[in-house]
C-alpha cells in the first residue's frame, strides 16, 4: 500500500518532471558540456575535442571581459536600485485617495507594456543628437547651450541607457509594491499613528517589512533580467562608443555568432548564470535575515 | 458533389497529380539583402520582378537587414535546414571565413570560364578563396570623395585636393573664413564603415594591418592613417558627430549643404544630386579618394559584395539562376546609378556613364587601386577589436600608443 502510493506520487508528477528536464535540465547539461570543448559553428562537421577549462581560463583572463563584467554590475545594481525606490515611492502615492487615481494606475503601467525592442528605438530617437526630443526640451528651457550627444560620449552613454531602461521597468516594481501596500492593515497604521509615530517612522517600521516579501521578488527577477540586459543596448548603441556600454552578454552573443565559438560562447554563458546565481542568493541570505529580524 | 463513386478515384487522383506538379515547378527563394548603401530596396525589388516574369514557377521572397546584421543573419542561417537562405549578399571580408565554416557552396564550376578577365580582379577576389570561387561579384564599390563646388568656390580654392594633406589645408581655409563650421564628415561610428574610411587612409599613407602575420596597425602608414584621423577631430575640421555617423548621416550632412567633403560609397552620388533628396544637387563633385605625397596618388578601400548560395540550401539551381541574373552585363547597366557594375566593357556604356561621367572616370581610377581589408578567416573579430579601439582613440579616451599597443595585444589573442 505504500509503495503504491509514493509510486502514484511519482507517476502523478511525471509530466511536469519530462517537462521541466526537457525544457531546462537537457540544455543546461548539454550548454555545460559544450563549455569545456572547442566546438565552432560550422556548416561541415569538425572533430570536436575536450579542452578542459581553456574556455574559462581565456574568458576569465580576458580584460575586456571583466571590464564588461563591472560595467553589467553597474548596469544591474543602479537600475534595479533605481527602480526599487522610483517603484515604491509611486505606489505609496497611487495608494492615496485622490480624484483621477484610476486613471494614473492605468497610465502608469503603460511603459511596461511597451516591447524592450520599441523601447529602445524610442529612446534612441529621445536621445537622438540633431533632432531628439530631449535636446530640444534642454535647449528651449535653456538647461543647455548646446545639443548634446547623448548616446555618442562614452562617459554618459551608458546612464542615459539606464534611465530608459529605469522608465520601462519601474512599473512593475510600482504594481507589484501597490498590491502589497493594500494588504496593510489599516488598524496598525492608525494605532501606530496615535502613538505618535511620525510618516517615515510608520513606513519603515510597519509599512516596509509588510510589503518586503512581494518587493524582493519582483527586485530578484529585475535583478537577473538586468544582469543578463542584451536588447535593449544592442538596439540603442549596439555596446558602442568604444564598448562604454558592452555588457557581458555581448560576449556570449559575439563569441557565439559573430566569432562561431560556441563552445567559448557557452562558457561566457555559464559563468554569467553563475554569477546570477550568487546575486540571488545574496538576496535571499538577506531576506531571511530581515525576516528573522 | 460528385455522386458516381466510382468517378472520385480518378478525380481525386488528377488532382493530386496537379496539385503536386504544381508543387514541383513552384519553388520558392529566400534571398537576404542589405539595406544600407549600393543599390536601393526598389532596385533589387525591381530586378527580381523581371527574374520572376522570366521564369515562372520561381518566387523570390526578399528580406532586407542592415549590413551589421548580414554576417550573423548569414551564419545562424546554416541551422535553418532547409528553410534558410537560398541567395545571400556577402562583404568581400567574409568569403575566408565562410569558406573555412563550409557555409557558402563552392561554384567555381558553375561560374563560365570566358567571364574570367571581363570582370574587374577587385571585384572578383570578394568571392574567392584559395582559388575557389564561392559566388558572383555584384557591388564593385569603394569609398569616394565627394566635394561641393559650391562651398570650395565661396572659399576662394579652384582646384579640388589632390592629396590627403591639401584635404586638410583647404578645411582649414574654408573654416577660417567661416564658409562652413566643419567641412569634412565621415562614417566613424564604432562600426565597419568606420573601418572602411580607415583602410582608405591607411592605403594612401601605404600602410598595412599586418606584416609577416604580426599586427602593423601601430607602425608607419597606418599609424599616420589614424593621427590623421584624430588631427582632423581636435582641430575642428571633421564634424565631432562623425563618431556616431553611419554612411546615411553622412549622405544627410553633405546633401544639407553642412559639409564640403563626405567620404562615401557611389551610391551617394546619385541621390545628392536629387534635388528630392538633396539641397545641393548639382553643385556636388565626386573623385577617387586622394594619396599622399610621394606614397600615392590616390586611394580606395575594396568594399565589394557578392551574391552566393548558402551551402544548405535546395534550390542551388534556381539559386544559381537569379544570381546569374542580377550580376548579367545588362541588369546591372540598367541600374547602374546607385552601384556601378562589376563588367569592364560596361564603363564605355553611354547607358552608364550617361550623366554620370564624373563618378565614371573616378571609378576607372579608384578601381585599379583599391586595398583589400585583411584577408583572414578571423576578420571579423580583427575589425570589432581594431573599431573599438580606434574609436577610444578618436574619442579620447586612450591615448593613440596605448589603444594601439592594446589592439595589437587583443589581436594577438585571437583563438
Amino acid at each position: 500500500m505504500i509503495i503504491k502510493k509514493s509510486l502514484e506520487k511519482w507517476v502523478l508528477l511525471s509530466p511536469a518532471l519530462v517537462v521541466l528536464g526537457l525544457v531546462t535540465l537537457v540544455p543546461f547539461v548539454q550548454t555545460l558540456w559544450l563549455s569545456f570543448t572547442d566546438t565552432r559553428i560550422t556548416a561541415i562537421s569538425k572533430p570536436i575535442s575536450w579542452i578542459g577549462l581553456e574556455n574559462y581560463i581565456y574568458a576569465l583572463t580576458d580584460p575586456d571581459f571583466i571590464e564588461a563584467l563591472g560595467r553589467t554590475m553597474y548596469f544591474t545594481l543602479t537600475s534595479v536600485g533605481a527602480e526599487g525606490i522610483l517603484g515604491v515611492g509611486v505606489a505609496l502615492l497611487l495608494n492615496q485617495k485622490f480624484p483621477g487615481r484610476n486613471i494614473l494606475r492605468v497610465l502608469i503601467i503603460l511603459p511596461w507594456a511597451v516591447p524592450t525592442i520599441v523601447n529602445a528605438v524610442m529612446w534612441r530617437l529621445i536621445y537622438h543628437p540633431e533632432y531628439g526630443a530631449l535636446n530640444s526640451m534642454l535647449w528651449q528651457m535653456g538647461i543647455i547651450t548646446e545639443y548634446q550627444s547623448w548616446l555618442g560620449d562614452p562617459d554618459r552613454a551608458l546612464n542615459m541607457i539606464i534611465f530608459a531602461d529605469v522608465w520601462k521597468n519601474f512599473p512593475l516594481v510600482a504594481y507589484i509594491a501597490l498590491a502589497a501596500l493594500q494588504t496593510v492593515p489599516a488598524d496598525l497604521l492608525q494605532a501606530s499613528r496615535i502613538e505618535g509615530a511620525g510618516p517615515w517612522r510608520r513606513f519603515r517600521t510597519i509599512t516596509l517589512p509588510w510589503i518586503f516579501g512581494p518587493l524582493l521578488v519582483v527586485l530578484i527577477l529585475r535583478t537577473i533580467e538586468a544582469f543578463r540586459v542584451f536588447d535593449i543596448v544592442y538596439v540603442m548603441t549596439r555596446g558602442g562608443p568604444s564598448d562604454s556600454t558592452k555588457t557581458a552578454s555581448f560576449f556570449v552573443y559575439q563569441e557565439y555568432f559573430s566569432y562561431l565559438r560556441s563552445g567559448s560562447g557557452a562558457s561566457y554563458a555559464v559563468l554569467l548564470a553563475a554569477i546570477s546565481a550568487v546575486l540571488i542568493t545574496i538576496y535571499y541570505i538577506g531576506a531571511r535575515r530581515q525576516v528573522q529580524g | 458533389m460528385i455522386k458516381n463513386k466510382k468517378l472520385l478515384l480518378p478525380v481525386s487522383a488528377l488532382a493530386l497529380a496537379l496539385m503536386t506538379s504544381a508543387a514541383a515547378a513552384d519553388t520558392k527563394l529566400n534571398a537576404l539583402f542589405m539595406s544600407q548603401a549600393a543599390y536601393s530596396e526598389e532596385d533589387v525589388k525591381a530586378m527580381v520582378t523581371t527574374f520572376e516574369e522570366n521564369n515562372s514557377g520561381i518566387t523570390v521572397e526578399l528580406e532586407f537587414v542592415p549590413y551589421e546584421a548580414l554576417h550573423d543573419k548569414i551564419i545562424t542561417s546554416a541551422a535553418a535546414g532547409d528553410s534558410g537562405y537560398d541567395v545571400v549578399l556577402y562583404d568581400v571580408v567574409w568569403p575566408a571565413e565562410f569558406a573555412e565554416g563550409g557555409f557558402l557552396t563552392d561554384l567555381t564550376s558553375r561560374v563560365p570560364k570566358n567571364v574570367g578577365n571581363k570582370i574587374f580582379d577587385g571585384a572578383w577576389t570578394t568571392v574567392t578563396y584559395n582559388d575557389r570561387i564561392y559566388g558572383m561579384p555584384w557591388i564593385l564599390d569603394t569609398k569616394y570623395l565627394f566635394f561641393n563646388r559650391e562651398l570650395l568656390a565661396q572659399a576662394g580654392i579652384e582646384t579640388p585636393p589632390t592629396t590627403w594633406a591639401e584635404v586638410m589645408e583647404q578645411s582649414r581655409i574654408l573654416k577660417d573664413k567661416g564658409v562652413v563650421e566643419y567641412p569634412l564628415v565621415w562614417s566613424w561610428s564604432q562600426s565597419e564603415a568606420m573601418i572602411c574610411d580607415y583602410t582608405t587612409l591607411v592605403a594612401a599613407n601605404g600602410g598595412h594591418f599586418f606584416k609577416d602575420g604580426k599586427p602593423a596597425f601601430d607602425q608607419g602608414g597606418a599609424r599616420a592613417a589614424i593621427d590623421y584621423m584624430v588631427t582632423s577631430l581636435n582641430d575642428g575640421l571633421t564634424n565631432p558627430a562623425s563618431t556616431e555617423y553611419f554612411e546615411e548621416d553622412v549622405r544627410r550632412v553633405f546633401s544639407n549643404g553642412e559639409a564640403a567633403f563626405a567620404m562615401n560609397w557611389t551610391y551617394m552620388n546619385a541621390l545628392v544630386n536629387d534635388p528630392t533628396e538633396s539641397k545641393v544637387a548639382g553643385k556636388v563633385g565626386v573623385m577617387p579618394a586622394p594619396g599622399v605625397e610621394g606614397i600615392s596618388t590616390a586611394s580606395a578601400v575594396n568594399g565589394s559584395m557578392g551574391l552566393g548560395i548558402p551551402s544548405n540550401s535546395p534550390h542551388q539551381d534556381e539559386a544559381w539562376a537569379l544570381i546569374s541574373y542580377l550580376t548579367s552585363k545588362n541588369v546591372q547597366e540598367n541600374y547602374a546609378k546607385l552601384s556601378l557594375p562589376v563588367w569592364k566593357d560596361s564603363y564605355t556604356v553611354t547607358s552608364v556613364t550617361n550623366g554620370q561621367e564624373e563618378l565614371v572616370t573616378a571609378a576607372s581610377k579608384a578601381i585599379a587601386v583599391m586595398s583589400p581589408r585583411p584577408v583572414v578567416p578571423a576578420y571579423t573579430e580583427v575589425s570589432n577589436i581594431l573599431q573599438k579601439h580606434l574609436h577610444s582613440i578618436l574619442l579620447g579616451q586612450e591615448s593613440t600608443d596605448d589603444a594601439l599597443a592594446d589592439a595589437a595585444k587583443r589581436v594577438s589573442r585571437i583563438r
